[in-house]
């Protein structure tokens, strides 16, 4: 089943939750709604399940308008992220239930049971059938909700922060099977999430949502690696941000500490955004730009640098070999290898991103050993 | 979450039309629930004042100062001055030991609390009778020593304390339930000893809810009728309260004169609702979600 | 510090240690209070009650005007009970779900029963429902039925009084239910009243027959405002604590203490139930 959503607005009290959202979902797709809490994302997802009602815009089901069709009859699994599992029933009757509501063709009794079997086996949960939910863990509390969800046979799957509520281990476990439930059943499935890391791991496409808008709608590699806005940039992954002024076909900051080939932007401000992996510590005396280290922490094999550079001592995080040994207030020079500029011209965002040179030095450090001068 | 936040969850909810009961059916149930409440509570609420003045503002008024009137409102008055804050030492002592400190029984003991709501008014004032009566162990004492609780004051003030027990304990324990101990144990920590920190830090905390009891206790208290008019003899300027003044007056044919008096004891209990629903608007927090009278 | 300071004398294993002070007071206060104002006088009853002898106690509880008066009171509380259940359950529903005009209001209006004297009500609904009464007269004209000075005049005065404990029990509860299991609900296909009947009631069944049980025996024991609309004629509209009342004015203390006794230990296993039904609903639901 596709998806489509086009144009849709939703206004609360005056603040614009939904503002002209278009997207399509095709058949089977697994998409993540992502974006920091109030970016409209639930506010989307609960539009398709019909929870909400659209200011204006339409939510077609294939070529169907899905307001034509009341919720109960629109097909669509919605788990939430608190699972809203009915307290006063067992775990088979909370399963059973979307297949015993059936006005037409409701399945005989042993059927129902049988599909609740199936279902529980699919979900791991084979032999809890008889469990209240208060007797279930975070996770197979979610894994039933899960399967109440898919009993219905639902046309789209629909899952609220469904990893929100679980501690770190059971999620990771769960994101995994999720994705292994999704190439079994095959279900179209949109979730929401603010977990950047969840919705790359887990997710064919993600839509990076942030106040009421889609700001990309990519891979999870092209998201990465191409983000279209400077948001996008942001918030997936770690960043430092640079003002710069674009000026013939160069981004530079405060005469000439920074200054880099940006081609096609057009003149004036604009923004240099930076991932640690897009800076390295010169280390053979070449040009750089120099800075002041303010502080160090160690993050893995990596330790993680913070300098200040330019007049106005802007911070740029990069990464060095752990065993340099780099402390607070010395003077180092860093090279800048990749990252991206974006001008704010009136057409929304230029983006320009910076070829990335040799980091041949870097990796002389790490085999020569670093001798401080 | 910020206000603007909490603003649009709150507009989330009330917009919320895709799932509940249809524009006619909620203007059904509305409206059934407005007739219920208005035929069952509300019209009795108006007879009490429009029978007060059917007979003229003259009436009215003498029946208020008739001496046997004010006579049984000094009494209702002592009355109420003497259980309520007895009930609400003892409201705080309950609520401190059971919300700060966990013990075995505790459960039990809170159904214990628990009890003279379950015990009928006139249940409550035959066991002061069966305590202090003639017939009584204690009776013959209480006589030859002179002392007489039944059928007076003392009586009368006993039963009361008796019916009115829970309210005050009923309404702290909830609230200082929910509210925990962390800052009765931050104060502890800083040096301060058990008084001062009832006083500067529980007693703050749990005011509203506190004061509401305390209305109740004493709406209550001035109220009670079966417990009392079984203990007080009904001797008239002597051990008649309001309410036992309103059934002589009803009795002997003076309707309005009784729901003159009447409209005394309803002008309390408005009083006593209106101030809870100031308080429940402005302190929603701070009085007990669960309420058990 | 010093093996002394270490091994000192270890405390009664009752209770967990607290660092707060003040448990011996206020606990030694709380019994000895509760103790002298209502454990040794309900105390006395008992003893008074078993002085009796069974035989003495049986002719008095199985005297045919005891029997109606205890019917009478228990068939009338139980029929208000009813009345309050479903008007009760309906108008928390309408109070915590329905925005409208003066909901603030309503939902004061609620606590009236507590708040009013019973004296105070039954003078008021005696004069409602008397024939002459504003609704005595229309229901009287209209359906023929005789509510003041009648039984039925009793049930109408512990609807009255009951009410506020049904609502009481299950708005909180009500307040407290997930709107998103009855969204589950509808996505899973199931109509509004499928949604209501099955999921919704069930979670609400605790709280609603513990508002039942409470109104119940509320209505039981209830008094000031039954005499008054009630004609307290015997066999037909004398209720039971009336009656008590009656035998105390005989100077029959044996008999009051008996009709006592039979209500007492009913309220008190009423009590029982009541504490049960929440602590299964605490184990089930979470929730009380």
């Amino acid at each position: 089943m596709q998806v489509r959503v086009t144009n849709v607005s939703k206004n609360y009290a005056g603040m614009a939750a939904l503002a002209d959202v278009s997207l399509t979902v095709g058949s089977g797709e697994l998409v993540a709604l992502l974006g920091p809490s109030g970016s409209g994302k639930t506010t989307l997802l609960r539009t398709i399940a019909g929870l909400e009602t659209p200011d204006s815009g339409v939510v077609y089901f294939n070529d169907r308008d899905a307001s034509e069709s009341r919720i109960q009859d629109r097909g669509v699994g919605f788990v939430f992220q608190h699972y809203a599992l009915f307290k006063h029933m067992r775990v088979m009757d909370n399963i059973a239930f979307g297949l015993r509501a059936r006005k037409k063709n409701r399945p005989k009794e042993a059927d129902v049971k049988l599909k609740v079997m199936e279902l529980l086996d699919l979900v791991q949960l084979s032999g809890l059938e008889k469990r209240f939910p208060s007797q279930l863990s975070g996770g197979q509390r979610q894994r039933v909700a899960l399967a109440r969800a898919l009993a219905i046979e639902p046309s789209v799957l629909l899952l609220d922060e469904p990893f929100g509520a679980l501690d770190a281990r059971v999620r990771k476990d769960l994101r995994r099977w999720l994705r292994e439930i999704h190439d079994r059943t095959g279900h179209t499935t949109l979730f929401v999430t603010h977990d950047q890391e969840e919705a790359l791991e887990l997710a064919d496409r993600v839509v990076v949502m942030n106040k009421g808008q889609i700001e990309q709608s990519a891979t999870p590699d092209e998201i990465y690696d191409t983000p279209a806005t400077p948001f996008v940039f942001s918030f997936i992954g770690e960043s430092s941000v640079i003002p710069v002024v674009v000026g013939n076909g160069r981004a530079t900051l405060d005469e000439r500490v920074i200054d880099l080939e940006v081609g096609v932007l057009a003149d004036g401000p604009a923004k240099l955004f930076l991932r640690p992996e897009d800076v390295a510590m010169v280390t053979d005396g070449g040009p750089g730009i120099p800075g002041l280290v303010v502080s160090t922490r160690r993050i893995g094999g990596m330790r993680r640098v913070t300098m200040e550079c330019g007049l106005a001592r802007h911070r740029i995080e990069f990464d060095a070999p752990a065993e340099i040994d780099i402390h607070n207030s010395q003077r180092l020079q860093v090279r800048i290898t990749g990252g991206r500029v974006y001008g704010d011209g009136e057409e929304g965002y230029a983006t320009e991103k910076l070829a990335s040179s040799d980091t041949a030095d870097f990796k002389w450090a790490r085999a020569e050993g670093w001798i401080d001068r | 979450m910020t206000e603007a936040e909490k603003s649009v969850m709150a507009t989330r909810r009330r917009q919320k039309q895709a799932v509940g009961e249809g524009p006619l059916t909620r203007a059904a149930l509305i409206a059934v629930a407005l007739a219920f409440l208005g035929i069952m509570l509300i019209a009795p609420l108006l007879v009490v004042f429009a029978e007060a003045f059917s007979r003229g503002a003259g009436v009215f008024f003498d029946a208020l100062v008739a001496p046997h009137t004010m006579s049984a409102l000094q009494l209702t008055l002592l009355v109420a001055a003497i259980a309520v804050p007895a009930n609400l030492v003892f409201g705080i002592a309950a609520a401190w030991a059971i919300t700060k400190f966990d013990f075995k029984g505790k459960a039990f003991l809170l159904t214990l609390i628990d009890l003279p709501f379950a015990v009928s008014p006139v249940v409550s004032g035959l066991i002061f009778v069966l305590l202090f009566g003639a017939n009584s162990a204690l009776g013959p004492w209480l006589d030859e020593m002179n002392i007489k609780i039944l059928f007076a004051v003392p009586g009368i003030v006993i039963a009361t304390i008796f019916i009115t027990f829970p309210f005050i304990a009923r309404e702290l324990i909830p609230l200082m339930e929910q509210q925990g101990s962390s800052e009765e144990e931050a104060a502890v920590s800083l040096g301060a000893g058990g008084w001062r920190t009832f006083f500067l830090v529980t007693l703050p905390n749990v005011k509203w809810g506190l004061l509401y009891g305390v209305l109740l206790c004493n709406a209550r208290a001035m109220g009670e009728f079966g417990a009392v008019s079984v203990v007080s003899g009904h001797i008239r300027g002597q051990t008649n309260t309001l309410p036992l003044h309103i059934e002589i007056l009803y009795h002997d044919n003076k309707a309005a004169a009784a729901f003159a008096v009447a409209s005394l004891l309803a002008m309390l209990a408005l009083v006593t609702l209106a101030v809870k629903t100031v308080l429940e608007a402005r302190f929603a927090g701070s009085l007990a979600a669960q309420r058990r009278h | 510090m010093t093996p002394k300071a270490i091994s000192k004398p270890p405390r009664a294993n009752w209770r967990r240690r607290s660092v707060l002070p003040g448990f011996g007071l206020s606990l030694g206060y709380t019994i000895a209070y509760l103790s002298l104002v209502v454990l040794i006088p309900l105390a006395g009853l008992g003893i008074s009650s078993a002085s009796l002898g069974w035989n003495e106690f049986w002719a008095i509880a199985f005297d045919p005007r005891v029997a109606a008066a205890l019917q009478l009171s228990f068939g009338a509380a139980l029929l208000a009970a009813i009345v309050n259940t479903v008007f009760g359950v309906l108008i928390a529903w309408v109070l915590v779900r329905y925005r409208f005009p003066g909901r603030r209001w309503l939902d004061a209006a609620v606590d009236l029963p507590f708040a009013l004297p019973t004296a105070v009500a039954g003078i008021a609904l005696a004069t409602l429902y008397a024939p002459n009464g504003v609704f005595g007269a229309t229901l009287e004209s209209v359906f023929g039925l005789k509510i003041g000075f009648s039984a039925i005049g009793v049930v109408f005065a512990l609807i009255f009084v009951g009410l506020p404990f049904v609502v009481r029990t299950v708005q909180p509860v009500l307040e407290e239910i997930d709107r998103e299991t009855e969204e589950v609900s509808a996505t899973l296909g199931a109509g509004r009243w499928r949604t209501v009947t099955r999921v919704i009631m069930p979670g609400l069944l605790p709280a609603i027959l513990t508002g039942f049980a409470l109104s119940f025996a509320r209505g039981v024991g209830e008094y000031g405002s039954v005499i008054f609309i009630a004609n307290n004629l015997p066999f037909q509209s004398e209720i039971a604590p009336l009656l008590i009342v009656i035998k105390l004015d005989e100077h029959n203390y044996a008999g009051a203490t008996a009709i006592a006794t039979i209500m007492l230990v009913i309220a008190f296993v009423m009590l029982f139930v009541i504490n049960l039904l929440q602590a299964w609903s605490r184990k089930w639901f979470g929730h009380d």
